[in-house]
């Protein structure tokens, strides 16, 4: 299978990437990292391009540091790299949760988490990581560098917040490692693909309590791009997270989803899933934070 | 437009002039004539076409051979030592872990990097690990199997385990 | 080497030196000097007329050798033929061109064809081919095929029939006049595709000089492929030369004849270069065989006791555009001879309609037509233990042709030669622990848990031969086997095969028959297949037949070396060769141990030729040609033990055990591999894999990334198990086990999914039984359960 030819170049710092995509019409290029979602596209013929800019030798874009209260990790930093860094597996066990269930070994030692989350596929994982733990995206254009709310960055099918002159160069993901904090990540696996059928990312602060002071809840896969389950973390608040208290509001767990279907799961399906599945992470989380 | 790159194939330094479009496992296969590594599926999943760069299992179909500038890449015809086999070659053929054999190559490639992360994987660990290669043929289970007794093997001679890479077994 | 240790040896296989170490020879590995690369442009659409195919800008491009579209074709080559022209049925076969004549039928159906200096360049080339398509009314289902004003696929098939096949036995209307009892269910046999690891390839090599045609091919049967090249290209069929030494898994997708295959080889003679193909994995799905799809609407009378006494079959199949090489065969002769499977039912009927649809033609899928079969009597054996309240278990015992009734004749009209099911019942049952999961079953569901186990006691019939039966039925070819036994100077064994196995091992097992009864070491025997310039002829390996046919033709080749060898031997020694024992390899004069000599020595003897007997001929080689009296009949008990997930409907598989008897068993490592590999696919159908397409015809799982082939995650351990039964027809006693797993296994996971929810009043759930597919079943039934008013 071959993809029709382009011309390909490895720039050495995040300067040289930026003028080279600002040397390509739009549409013509395309930032590449690790690959595992483009270069099939490209094989099939899905997506034909003019150039391609390979950002995954850019040492800007690589790192992963401690800021305070939360890790920042470099956009072409790989899956692989991600979950084998201690400090990620201590400060941000969701982003672990997640990872390790993206795809296979295989794809997760060229995946890339930057990668991952600017091509937001609606059935990746990531999205919903980044929406429950509050990411944000830091992306470097012509004009400076910015960044971006995830719950602001997932705006429809594989389409985002970057500007097309743009590079996504570090996530900076909350830690989610206090006292009484936990977090799970529950996944319905496409059987063929591994993509999401449905995701749920939770986070659940508990009072001294027990009761909930806060729950933050990610939705991947459902619909055409991941989002936050605001009713569901409403009605969470202040409560105690029993069987019950859980079941009702994940009732509400798909209210608002654009839902998407395929033939392995209609919509109606999805819908289900979602309910069900965020019950099993919130109380997956729930209980995870009782017990720090 | 062609480019140049310079990869170490099995202990080897090449260097060729590729389409950037090429794929590595093309480049293995077809500028190389490295045909241990094969194509099954195209779209990423079967695995078949898995070989280590860099020391990490990648599916070569899913890695444009210009990537592979500056790398190390290993594949199967690296992994035997003269008329030893590798521990984990000698486990699949010990315990029937192929049948058509094409999906092999990969899984051989698979099981080494798995054996690297996880010395003394469960059978599910085995199963997990080996989620990105499929074969048709042998319902996995002596290929599981295979994964086992390697590991054991392995971990009783670590001497064995890391294969050193020959040169010269680079193709033609 | 005594026979014991050689014969039901675990021997390593002898395949494996080469393929785990990157050594191995598949077709695509292939090159050839000045070898040329072909790609097939293929319809978007699943019905279109083609009106106009404009190729000037791809025969411009730099690189591109030569362009053909079907009407460079006509004249030039003939259809592609199918080869199973099932008698009695007003079989329809209508022509299937390379590369479209006016009209594409199914996604996939070539259009034209690129030859370039590189696979790359040609693939550039077919985005400059410019086709003006009228899109056609589209039909891809065979009931909808079958209804009134439903678009027509071919005018020589009126109503899409291809065949409408019937066969009877026994007075079915008296049974169901008769009957206390009458079931009737509907079964969909989803559509599947094989997915051999190995995408098909051909390199295909015309020499000019010599007029000859050297092809690499991915083929299950090289012999056959060569006959039907000869039939489509006109290359005379002695001038032909196939080889396909290692090849990556078939499944029955690689026994027909393409239009890749025949393209290829135009090509290549048309140019006088080497012309490669090799199938990228979208074209394999649309474009290699697909299977089973199959409706059937069923009725089993029976009594209050639970007696089956007649069975009624109506079976809708979907051929798919064109018919492939074996197509016809499938449904009827594989499929409707074994349904009544291992029970006494005398009165039998059934009827098979065959619809063209646009969509990829159907073929033989590994099992063809018997796991469709015994999917169909064993959910009906559960059906009818439902309806009468009996347990699975004894409404099987009850209806089993009982151990001491063999030979059997059964409303199939198959002779099932031998045969104990009970004993693989019991076996299984034991294993399993039957009586205690029942009770942890009862335990579960006061959980809300539910627990499932699910029964098959299949037989099935393989060993495909004899070639009167092939000939009764409409195949055209024969069923038989040569083998070659040759023994060189050295001592050193070439044992030729017309099978062809690529995957199940007979280059060891046969290795080891041979060594054994000569009595030489196992490395010193190489068995030779795949290559038509080798091997004199040979019908291929499918139908399990390989090691029951092929293999008790190379017993019968070895024998007759022995008996020469014997003789010769006599010669040498000055005894009489009633007076010799052979053991061990060697000849020794009964009662003087010291006068002996080996097959070894034989052998240089009898190839240097300088002392024989009066007579006698040079050399030590002697070949058969086989054909059996019988097919083979294993059988066995599968049971599978699931838990479904109350919330979601995701099945686990907690238990899967396979207790199967196959008659003398030559190497048992390969032959469970084979029981794990068949069980896996049938797993698969079970609850994974489902070719779908759309109302335009477009294959929508056509990726394994949406077309689930099963990982090493969705797979179970399997318990294996053996009874023996030995073939009492055949000399080696083997029955064959190629198919056996996955013609076992489909019917085991749904009657446990089923067993597992009949709590809730489900009796069936249609395949693959996804999870939103066990959810909504669930849901459907907790809705008519529940109080009027109640969610």
């Amino acid at each position: 299978m071959f993809a029709k030819d382009f011309s390909y170049a490895a720039p050495a710092s995040l300067a040289e990437a930026l003028a080279l995509l600002q040397s390509q019409p739009e549409g013509e290029v395309k930032l590449v990292a690790g690959g595992q979602s483009l270069i099939p596209l490209l094989k099939l013929r899905m997506t034909e391009i003019g150039a391609l800019v390979d950002v995954s030798k850019i040492p800007e874009l690589h790192g992963i540091t401690d800021d305070g209260d939360g890790v920042v990790i470099g956009a072409a930093t790989t899956y692989f790299q991600a979950v084998n860094s201690p400090l990620v597996q201590k400060r941000c066990p969701l982003v672990i949760q997640a990872v390790s269930q993206v795809g296979d070994p295989q794809v997760r030692a060229r995946g890339t988490i930057g990668g991952s989350l600017a091509h937001a596929d609606p059935a990746g994982d990531l999205p919903a990581v980044a929406l429950a733990v509050d990411a944000e995206l830091r992306a470097t254009g012509p004009s400076g560098s910015r960044s971006i709310p995830a719950t602001a960055f997932f705006v429809d099918l594989m389409t985002t917040a970057l500007q097309p002159a743009e590079v996504l160069t570090a996530v900076r993901f909350h830690a989610t490692d206090a006292p009484h904090a936990g977090t799970a990540y529950v996944k319905h696996r496409h059987p063929a693909s591994g993509y999401a059928i449905v995701g749920v990312a939770a986070a659940v602060w508990l009072n001294d309590d027990g009761t909930c002071r806060a729950a933050h809840v990610g939705i991947t896969g459902a619909g055409t791009h991941a989002t936050r389950a605001a009713g569901v973390e409403q009605a969470l608040t202040g409560k105690r997270l029993d069987d019950a208290t859980l079941t009702a509001a994940c009732a509400n767990a798909a209210d608002g989803l654009d839902l998407m279907s395929d033939p392995y799961a209609s919509g109606e399906y999805r819908a289900h899933l979602t309910r069900v599945l965020a019950k099993r992470a919130l109380a997956q989380a729930a209980a995870t934070a009782a017990q720090r | 437009m062609r480019q140049k790159i310079s990869v170490n194939v099995n202990g080897v330094p090449r260097e060729n002039e590729v389409e950037p479009r090429l794929l590595l496992v093309q480049y293995l296969r077809e500028s190389l004539n490295l045909t241990g590594t094969h194509i099954g599926c195209d779209t990423g999943q079967c695995g078949a076409c898995t070989v280590l760069l860099d020391g990490q299992a990648v599916k070569s179909c899913m890695v444009l051979a210009v990537q592979a500038n500056g790398a190390q890449v290993r594949t199967v015809e690296s992994l035997a030592s003269g008329d030893a086999y590798h521990p984990v070659q000698q486990a699949f053929w010990d315990l029937h872990g192929l049948q058509c054999g094409f999906c092999t190559p990969g899984f051989l490639m698979a099981t080494v990097s798995l054996l690297q992360r996880n010395p003394n994987p469960t059978d599910a660990e085995i199963r997990e690990q080996l989620e990105g290669n499929l074969c048709r043929c042998t319902g996995y289970q002596n290929i599981v199997a295979a994964v086992r007794s390697a590991a054991e093997k392995m971990r009783a001679a670590p001497a064995a385990s890391p294969t050193p890479m020959p040169a010269g077994a680079g193709g033609e | 080497m005594s026979v014991t240790r050689l014969f039901g040896a675990s021997v390593k296989r002898r395949e494996d030196p080469r393929l785990i170490t990157g050594r191995g020879a598949y077709t695509d590995d292939i090159k050839l000097p000045g070898m040329l690369h072909m790609a097939v442009l293929r319809s978007p659409y699943g019905h279109a007329r083609i009106k106009a195919i404009d190729t000037a800008k791809a025969k411009a491009h730099p690189g591109v050798r030569a362009v053909y579209t079907g009407a460079d074709l006509l004249g030039r080559m003939n259809p592609i033929p199918c080869a199973w022209l099932i008698p009695d049925s007003d079989l329809k076969v209508p022509a299937y061109h390379a590369l479209a004549k006016d009209t594409v039928r199914f996604t996939g159906d070539g259009v034209a064809m690129v030859i370039a200096d590189d696979p790359a360049t040609a693939r550039d080339a077919l985005d400059l081919i410019d086709v003006d398509y009228e899109p056609l009314p589209v039909v891809t289902s065979q009931e909808q095929a079958a209804a009134t004003g439903a678009p027509q696929l071919h005018d020589d098939a009126p109503g899409n029939l291809a065949f409408h096949w019937k066969f009877a036995h026994g007075d079915v209307d008296a049974a169901f006049r008769d009957a206390e009892v009458v079931v009737k269910h509907r079964f969909v046999q989803q559509r599947l595709v094989p997915n051999a690891m190995e995408p098909r390839s051909a390199v295909a090599s015309w020499n000019p000089g010599a007029e000859e045609l050297l092809i690499y091919n991915t083929t299950q049967n090289p012999h056959i492929a060569r006959f039907l090249t000869a039939v489509t290209t006109s290359i005379p069929e002695n001038k032909i030369r196939y080889i396909a030494r290692d090849v990556g898994g078939g499944f029955g997708s690689k026994i027909p004849f393409y239009p890749g295959d025949a393209l290829a080889v135009f090509a290549s003679k048309d140019l006088g270069l080497p012309v490669k193909w090799t199938e990228d994995r979208r074209e394999n799905y649309v474009a290699t065989i697909h299977g089973r799809d199959q409706i059937t609407e069923v009725e089993m009378a029976a009594k209050r006791d639970g007696t089956m006494t007649g069975l009624r079959v109506k079976a809708l199949s979907n051929m798919g555009a064109y018919l492939s090489t074996a197509a016809p065969g499938v449904p009827t002769w594989l499929f409707a001879l074994i349904v009544p499977g291992c029970y006494t039912i005398q009165n039998y009927a059934c009827d098979v309609f065959g619809y063209f649809t646009n969509t990829t033609p159907t073929d033989a899928y590994r099992g063809a037509g018997r796991p469709e079969a015994a999917f169909l009597i064993e959910r009906m054996a559960d059906l009818l233990a439902a309806e009468v309240k009996m347990d699975p278990v004894e409404i099987r015992r009850k209806n089993f042709i009982p151990a001491d009734a063999f030979p059997y004749t059964t409303a199939g009209t198959l002779s099932y030669d031998s045969g104990n099911y009970q004993a693989a019942l019991d076996k299984a049952l034991a294993m399993v622990d039957y009586a205690g999961l029942r009770q942890k079953q009862a335990e579960l569901r006061q959980q809300g848990r539910y627990l499932g186990i699910g029964l098959s006691t299949y037989v099935e019939v393989c060993g495909l031969a004899p070639s009167a039966a092939a000939g009764a039925m409409g195949f055209q070819g024969g069923l038989w086997e040569p083998a070659t036994v040759r023994v060189l100077a050295t001592g050193k064994v070439v044992v030729l095969t017309g099978t062809n196995p690529h995957g199940q091992g007979e280059e060891t097992t046969f290795a080891q028959m041979v060594g054994d009864m000569l009595g030489v070491p196992v490395e010193d025997v190489d068995v030779v297949h795949g290559d038509t310039g080798a091997i004199p002829m040979g019908w291929g390996t499918y139908g399990s037949r390989t090691t029951a046919v092929g293999g008790t033709a190379i017993y019968k080749a070895t024998v007759k070396v022995i008996e020469k060898a014997k003789k010769l031997a006599a010669h040498l020694l000055e005894a009489s060769p009633d007076d010799l024992e052979f053991e061990q390899g060697s000849f020794r004069v009964k009662g003087s141990p010291g006068k002996a000599k080996t097959i070894q020595e034989i052998a240089l003897m009898a190839n240097v030729a300088w002392n024989m007997p009066e007579g006698m001929e040079p050399g030590l080689e002697e070949s058969t040609f086989h054909d059996p009296t019988n097919f083979t009949f294993p059988f066995g008990t599968h049971i599978c033990v699931v838990e479904v997930d109350a919330d979601t409907g995701e099945v686990k598989i907690e238990r899967y055990i396979a207790v199967d008897d196959v008659g003398v068993v030559i190497n048992p490592m390969i032959v469970d591999g084979q029981v794990h590999g068949g069980v896996a696919q049938g797993i698969g159908q079970a609850l994974y894999e489902h070719a779908i397409y759309d109302e335009g015809g477009n294959l929508i799982t056509g990726s394994m990334m949406d077309y689930t082939v099963p990982n090493a995650t969705q797979i179970p351990t399997i318990e294996t198990a053996r009874t023996e039964t030995p073939c009492p027809h055949n000399l080696t006693g083997v029955k064959g086990v190629g198919e056996t797993g996955t013609i076992a296994s489909t019917q085991a996971v749904v009657n446990a999914v089923v067993d597992a929810l009949s709590p809730l009043g489900i009796s069936d759930i249609e395949m693959p039984l996804t999870p939103e597919r066990v959810w909504r079943a669930m849901r459907a039934a907790q809705a008519s359960a529940a109080p009027t008013g109640q969610p």
